[in-house]
């Protein structure tokens, strides 16, 4: 590798260019090849986001939906039937995309595959270039459009970290079968600070660490001050270091949504004043866009955030303006396939490989 | 029954001590079932287990009894079968996401966990739940696995 690439590749991660679907190189330390992990640990402020799967059999629509963030966001989260509804599987999502080049991080919930599935899937999608894998328990079946089916449930969020990370470090299965070639992914788990048993949270993010998790996506915030509480604590513990927060925020589309989002969806805690706020306004939708972007702005501010996770439900083709107007990435312009310059990158690629 | 394991969390210091009395009972007895023999002694045992246990604490027989690290909370009872809990979903008030008239097992845990002597247990990630030793019982395993007999065998094996 000649040292100007070399200088390239490794001071300013999202600059480093490849043939989009080629793996990159894994840096010294890094768990993974995948640009999210390259983007935390250079102390960059990650943005991320998730792709609601179509209810279809398109891929033209999985194409569309990525699209939308092409330049916007350092990963996309490809949900596994969130809310225990139906819709295109993760995996099949991650296939589609990662084919393209874009950089995922494939869902895993422990709701519909018992732990033989699931270490397929964990193969399955590192062989396709899925770099970061974000492990849930996920909701209940009761919540979603098939309250009849069987939860599953093998697993939770904790084992399958575990199992996991054993995977990927011991390259061997659960039952310590020997793997050929271990899956090479940046764990992730997902935390809700805003929920009972609030002074158990911070243990909790704990126990998830210990199990392998070294990225947290939150759920929705719009509480800052509990915010803070939370992190002063997870400090306190002395996690700070141990693994990449990314505040989960959201545009909420007016006050009855928010309301009734508080009531039915388990897990999402809106404070009185915030639909107040949405409720006194001319436009409410405008207003909640206007929200979601201010609390980025204070949240980006706050110690022990690394990041920020945009999932904005039914309004997904705003998310670049509500990223723009919040300023969070300032002047970086995060990697995307369509930034592929054709014969200047596929002549570095075939440098490297001469290396 | 509901009110009964509430109360069994509300008592979980009571009930830690009890426990360690009882298990050092089982261990005295481990070589008496060494002679009878486990197998021949696991059908009543787990029936007594089943019906103390399912009193106090709502205990669904999982075989790999959690409750001293889990602040007499029975995890099995969190209708994701979470050894790790809470999930986030938890409601208002500390209520179940998926049964909304019921309390949290793990909020109650927590709770439970914090009236211990040996509280910080629950702390300790709690692997998956081994689908085998379903309907067994946890108390002739623990005599097997922590009695002088069972430790014997274990250092045996590890050199094997």
């Amino acid at each position: 590798m000649s040292a100007g690439l070399e200088a390239l590749a490794f001071t300013d991660p999202s600059a480093a260019e490849s043939v989009p679907g080629y793996p990159l190189p894994i840096l010294p330390g890094h768990s993974s090849p995948g640009r999210l992990e390259r983007v935390l640990r250079a102390g960059h402020f990650a943005v991320t986001s998730e792709l609601a799967p179509p209810d279809s059999a398109n891929p033209a629509d999985v194409y569309e939906r990525a699209a939308l963030f092409d330049g916007w966001v350092d990963a996309i989260n490809a949900t596994d039937g969130s809310g225990a509804h139906c819709h295109m599987g993760s995996l099949s999502v991650c296939a589609l995309l990662t084919r393209l080049g874009y950089a995922l991080i494939q869902q895993i919930s422990c709701r519909d595959k018992n732990r033989i599935a699931i270490q397929g899937d964990i193969l399955g999608g590192a062989a396709m270039g899925v770099t970061n894998m974000l492990c849930l328990s996920g909701d209940g079946v009761q919540t979603g459009d098939h309250p009849e089916a069987k939860p599953v449930f093998d697993l939770d969020c904790m084992s399958l970290l575990d199992i996991a990370r054993t995977m990927r470090d011991q390259a061997t299965f659960q039952s310590g079968r020997k793997l050929d070639s271990p899956p090479r992914v940046f764990l992730g788990a997902a935390a809700n600070p805003f929920v009972a048993p609030i002074d158990w949270r911070p243990q909790r993010l704990a126990k998830k660490i210990a199990a392998g998790a070294q990225f947290i996506q939150t759920q929705y915030c719009y509480d800052v001050p509990r915010l803070r509480e939370y992190l002063s604590a997870v400090a306190d513990l002395g996690l700070r270091d141990k693994a990449y927060i990314l505040v989960g925020v959201g545009p909420i589309a007016s006050a009855r949504t928010g309301d009734w989002i508080r009531k039915n969806v388990p897990g999402v805690h809106i404070p009185d004043a915030v639909i107040d706020r949405l409720a006194g306004a001319d436009n409410q939708k405008e207003e909640g866009i206007k929200l979601c972007i201010e609390l980025m702005q204070e949240i980006s501010q706050i110690d022990g955030v690394s990041g920020l996770h945009v999932m904005a439900y039914r309004q997904e083709h705003r998310v670049p303006e509500i990223i723009e107007r919040s300023g969070v990435l300032g002047t970086r312009k995060p990697w995307h396939p369509n930034r592929y310059d054709g014969d200047a990158t596929l002549r570095q690629h075939l440098e490297q490989q001469q290396t | 029954m509901y009110a009964l394991r509430k109360w069994s969390v509300r008592q979980a210091r009571l009930l830690e001590a009890s426990y360690a009395l009882f298990e050092r009972c089982l261990l005295a007895a481990a070589p008496l079932f060494e002679r009878i023999g486990y197998e021949r002694l696991e059908k009543p045992v787990a029936a007594v287990e089943r019906v103390v246990k399912g009193a106090l604490f709502d205990c669904q027989m999982c075989g790999q009894c959690a409750l001293s690290s889990t602040g007499m909370s029975c995890p099995m009872n969190c209708p994701k079968e979470i050894r790790n809990g809470p999930c986030g979903g938890v409601r208002e008030g500390g209520y179940c996401e998926v049964k909304p008239e019921m309390r949290c097992v793990w909020v109650e845990g927590w709770e439970g966990a914090s009236r211990m002597r040996q509280g910080d247990a629950i702390a300790e990630v709690q692997f998956a739940v081994d689908y085998r030793l379903i309907g067994r019982s946890s108390w002739l395993s623990v005599a097997r696995e922590k009695s002088a007999a069972g430790v014997e065998r274990a250092t045996e094996a590890r050199k094997a």
